[in-house]
């Protein structure tokens, strides 16, 4: 049977506020000693009550305006309530069913078409603590005992929530790409999946094709990179089918991805129905947001995504994909604006971003704001090739250098003298060299084989390490042949 | 002479005048305390040390002629529901019973600004659930007046050790009544301003839309003057009101001529103790012969106060007490447990008492998918209509008048095992809760040789005129008795 693949994605982001969402621990947590970013507030001590950080309302409006979501002039926030030992009011202050964004969309390009996705609703909550399980394998069941570290407790987390509009573990990839992007442009988190500031669930069922229910669905957790997303919902899907195709039965699940093994397992059925017993928060009063308010945000967003490629493509003049590539982060983006600062060859600086760079960075996993290559690195490579400092080829292993150690390529081609060989006096010596040992392929390219030059123009490079410029190499060995 | 008889406004003065030393009135009240505390039990922690180093710190502020505070040195008691920094808070809970905390509650701190020094944290119902403060889960407090009877709750412990000389001045906390019932069974002044003048922060919360720190005092003035210090914005409580505080001070007006008050019928009727409605009859009677207008007026829904209040109360309770759970302070389970869940479950069913559970229990149910819409979406709807009904009335009146409580102080035990007879003990208070209205409670008699409360509500906000109408009884009424220890 042909099945379709249903996808409902839900995202947390962290926001990059400074301060946690309802106290004034700060909220930048990652890589700090346990518990040192507390207080009573975000500790859930007796008596200690919350107060809102009107920042994450403005981050989260934004987003909303950017996923073109209609903002609720009024919202709310309630208490989900259950107990777990991470969390310290054993409620957590959520949205529920007065969210601050609701009915929006995102454009995902998907082999050169364009797809709508729908986004139900954007809301804001607070983060729980971290619990780390001693013995067991870290995880809960086996553990001798588990601590927790309290500095997350409080973070601000945004959470976005499609509709099931996916139908594609790559789908759903490109989807989390573009939404990763648009957050970026839009400064409200910086979305590093590694760290957990962009956390991504996904629902997934699959039906037969014309089929108008939804099938059962698991819920797949821990997924925290592009390809670990597409990965897992891959799997979940196959494995979905190869029940359904032995007669069997999806059971509605949460189901864990582990990155190693490549398989999602059982993370736990549910069993207890949760009743999280919403009611609206009553230490915060209700969220009146003013229509001018909102509307001088929408006014002040910056460019984004869609809008940055549609202008690479008129002002660069460059073609749908290769804009597509370089507004898909950020980061991608203001790099090759700055190069085109103080360079004009569009075509060549996007050419080593998308070739060298981008093979870079994949190799060693890294971000482009991450690594050590900055555009002032890579338009003095490009000059020093344009005036003929450097060969092409010499220039990737200048890159290689620069990437590893953050050296100027200038400097790199001056401490290992690299630079090329254009004197003709010099290369004239070992032309003549290299023809003296050569007789015989020097006789053969006579006869008329032309193949032979490039050996000889072989050995001049290896003699000079590569240095030696071509054009003149050839010139100077026909000159002489 | 005792200084522990006298008011903090008194008090000042002398110490202001230097006829006497802060150290003198703080070894007065704590040889009262010696005397009596025996037989009230209105203390779970008394801290004499510390209040007499606060002392000598408030003398030698007098010595240096630095400006006193109209608090410095004036022995104050605090319910044992507000953080304070390294003292013991316990809410009178087991499940609190070695918690320190590690921050001070908003009020207090502010208290603590002015020099007061404290003499210990009072006894209360757990977690301020009940009205008469035999829920603690240490002891009961007595009420100074007859030892048998019960001082009403939940703030039982400050009002009984402000009407026994045990403290000058304290605070309490009132949810549905819980700061003035029993300063109406104790026969002192209770105030509960309105919802959002004092900030809760630090307050452990019991229902939080409905929680309001205020004092209990021996009369009006010392009511105005606690009040003065407490009041005011508070930017780490999202609930507490922007709103400038005046000088309550200047409220304390003997006049009341012109005045429009209401008397609402549905708070005179059934189930009020006879004596207790003469004794507020007779103080309309007063308040009419001093010039006010006084006139029965119907709030049709205060009927159903009590059902929302039974409602909403348990539900945000539950909730605000789940934090309770063994994991990071607190009572834990001494038990072997198989995992976390049997952690949670032996803790709360250890540490919590009965009356506890059973407002969990009510408000977890009255949330739980289902019942959300039939139990609390309706009771919020009732909590409106008792909010325009006060609206409206106010139109017409500057303040409203009732009995504090429909009876004098009952037995000790007598309404223990009777959850529902006891909740009526705040059918006159709970109302003003749920409107987040200001009300006074204020001695207007004797019934059985027991103090008899009069209550005056106001509109939101209007915390003047109710202390003026208060002000002009208490002057006119003279009420002496004390209680005879
Ligand atoms: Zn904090």
């Amino acid at each position: 049977m042909e099945y379709e693949v249903v996808i409902g994605l839900e995202i947390h982001v962290e926001l990059l506020t400074e301060s946690k969402m309802f106290c004034g621990c700060s909220a930048r947590t990652f890589g700090e000693k346990p518990n040192t970013l507390t207080c009573p507030v975000c500790l859930g001590m007796p008596g200690s009550l919350p107060v809102i950080n009107e920042k994450a309302i403005e981050y989260t409006v934004k987003t909303g305006l950017a996923l073109n979501c209609n903002i609720a002039p009024f919202s709310q926030f309630h208490r989900k309530n259950y107990f777990y030992p991470d969390m310290v009011k054993n409620y957590q202050i959520s949205q529920y069913d007065l969210p601050l964004c609701t009915n929006g969309y995102i454009e995902v390009e998907m082999d050169g078409h364009s797809r709508r996705v729908g986004i139900t609703r954007v809301h804001l909550e607070e983060d729980t603590g971290k619990l780390v399980h001693v013995g067991g394998a870290g995880r809960i069941a086996g553990a001798e005992y588990s601590l927790v570290d309290f500095n997350r407790s409080g973070v601000p987390l945004m959470e976005i929530v499609t509709k099931p509009d996916i139908r594609s573990p790559d789908e759903a990839k490109a989807f989390l790409q573009k939404l990763k992007s648009i957050l970026e442009h839009l400064e409200v988190s910086d979305c590093n999946m590694e760290q957990g500031s962009l956390r991504c669930d996904a629902n997934v069922s699959i039906r037969p094709v014309g089929s108008k229910e939804l099938g059962i669905k698991t819920e797949v957790k821990n997924m925290n990179s592009f390809k670990a997303l597409q990965r897992a919902l891959a799997y979940e899907v196959e494995r979905q089918k190869e029940i359904l195709e032995q007669g069997g039965v999806v059971e509605q699940e949460t189901r864990h991805w582990d990155d190693v093994k490549n398989v999602t397992t059982s993370l736990r059925t549910k069993e207890y129905a949760h009743d999280y017993r919403y009611f609206p928060e009553p230490d915060l009063v209700p969220i009146e947001l003013d229509r001018e308010w909102i509307e001088s945000l929408r006014v002040s967003l910056p460019e984004l995504p869609d809008a940055r490629k549609k202008r690479f493509q008129e002002q660069y003049a460059l073609s749908s994909s290769d804009a597509s590539f370089l507004t898909s982060s950020k980061a991608l983006g203001d790099f090759f604006e700055e190069c085109m600062k103080s360079y004009s060859d569009v075509k060549k600086v996007s050419n080593w971003m998308m070739g060298e760079l981008l093979y870079h960075l994949n190799a060693a996993n890294m971000e482009i704001d991450e690594c050590a290559v900055t555009p002032k690195h890579l338009v003095q490579l490009l000059k020093l090739i344009d005036d003929g400092t450097i060969s092409g080829k010499i220039a990737k292993a200048v890159f290689e250098e620069m990437f590893e150690t953050g050296k100027l390529p200038q400097i790199i081609v001056e401490e290992k003298g690299l630079t090329q060989i254009t004197d003709e006096e010099e290369l004239t010596r070992i032309v003549e060299l290299v023809l003296e040992e050569n007789p015989g392929v020097v006789e053969d390219y006579r006869k008329g084989r032309e193949r032979a030059l490039g050996f000889l123009v072989g050995q001049v490079m290896r003699l000079t390490k590569g240095r030696a410029n071509p054009q003149l190499v050839n010139k100077l060995l026909r000159e002489r042949l | 002479m005792e200084l522990y008889k006298l008011t903090a406004h008194e008090l000042h003065k002398m110490l202001k005048e230097r006829k006497i030393s802060a150290v003198e009135l703080c070894r007065s009240v704590f040889s009262r305390i010696g005397q009596v505390e025996d037989k009230i039990r209105a203390y779970i922690t008394l801290t004499e040390e510390r209040a007499l180093a606060k002392a000598r710190e408030v003398d030698e502020k007098i010595k240096a002629g630095k400006q006193l505070s109209p608090l410095a040195g004036i022995p104050t008691a605090i319910k044992d529901n507000m953080c304070t920094k390294g003292l013991l808070t316990t809410c009178a809970s087991k499940i609190l019973q070695n918690y320190i905390p590690i921050y001070t509650a908003r009020a207090v701190e502010r208290l603590f600004a002015q020099d007061i020094v404290l003499t210990g944290k009072t006894n209360m119902d757990e977690f301020a659930m009940g009205s008469s403060t035999e829920n603690s889960a240490f002891f009961v407090t007595r009420n100074p007046w007859n030892l048998e009877t019960v001082p009403g709750g939940s703030s039982g412990g400050s009002a009984a050790a402000v009407a026994a000389g045990e403290a000058i001045l304290s605070l309490g906390s009132d949810t549905g009544g819980s700061i003035r019932q029993p300063a109406a069974l104790c026969g002192v002044v209770g105030f509960k301003p309105t919802y959002g003048l004092v900030s809760r922060y630090g307050l452990v919360a019991f229902a939080s839309s409905l929680d309001q720190i205020g004092p209990i005092t021996k009369d009006v003035t010392d009511c105005a003057l606690l009040l003065n210090y407490i009041a005011g914005h508070d930017p780490l409580d999202s609930t507490s009101l922007r709103v400038k505080i005046p000088d309550y001070m200047k409220a304390l007006v003997n006049e009341v001529k012109g005045l429009k008050i209401g008397v609402p019928v549905e708070l005179m009727g059934e189930g009020i103790q006879t004596e207790v409605r003469e004794a507020i009859e007779n103080a309309i009677k007063l308040l009419e012969d001093l010039g006010a207008l006084c006139q029965e007026v119907s709030l049709p829904h205060l009927d159903y106060a009590l059902s929302a209040y039974y409602i909403i109360a348990p539900a945000e309770a539950s909730s605000n007490l789940a934090r309770f759970d063994g994991v990071r302070y607190g009572y834990r389970t001494p038990q072997k447990v198989e995992d976390i869940m049997e952690m949670y479950f032996r803790t709360r069913a250890e540490g919590f008492g009965s009356e506890v559970k059973r407002r969990i229990m009510l408000g977890t149910y009255a949330l739980s998918a289902g019942y959300y819409e039939a139990y609390y979406g309706q009771a919020q709807k009732v909590r409106t209509l008792i909010v325009n009904d006060f609206n409206k009335a106010f139109e017409k009146f500057d303040v409203l008048i009732s009995p504090t409580s429909p009876t004098v102080a009952f037995k000790i035990g007598e309404k223990y095992e009777d959850p529902l007879r006891m909740y009526m003990s705040d059918i006159c208070t709970i109302p003003v809760n749920l409107a987040g209205i200001p009300a006074i409670s204020i001695p207007c008699g004797q019934a059985d040789g027991l103090p008899v409360g009069l209550q005056i509500m106001g509109k939101p906000l209007d915390e003047e005129t109710i202390l003026r109408v208060a002000y002009t009884f208490e002057r006119n009424f003279g009420y002496e008795e004390k209680p005879n220890l």
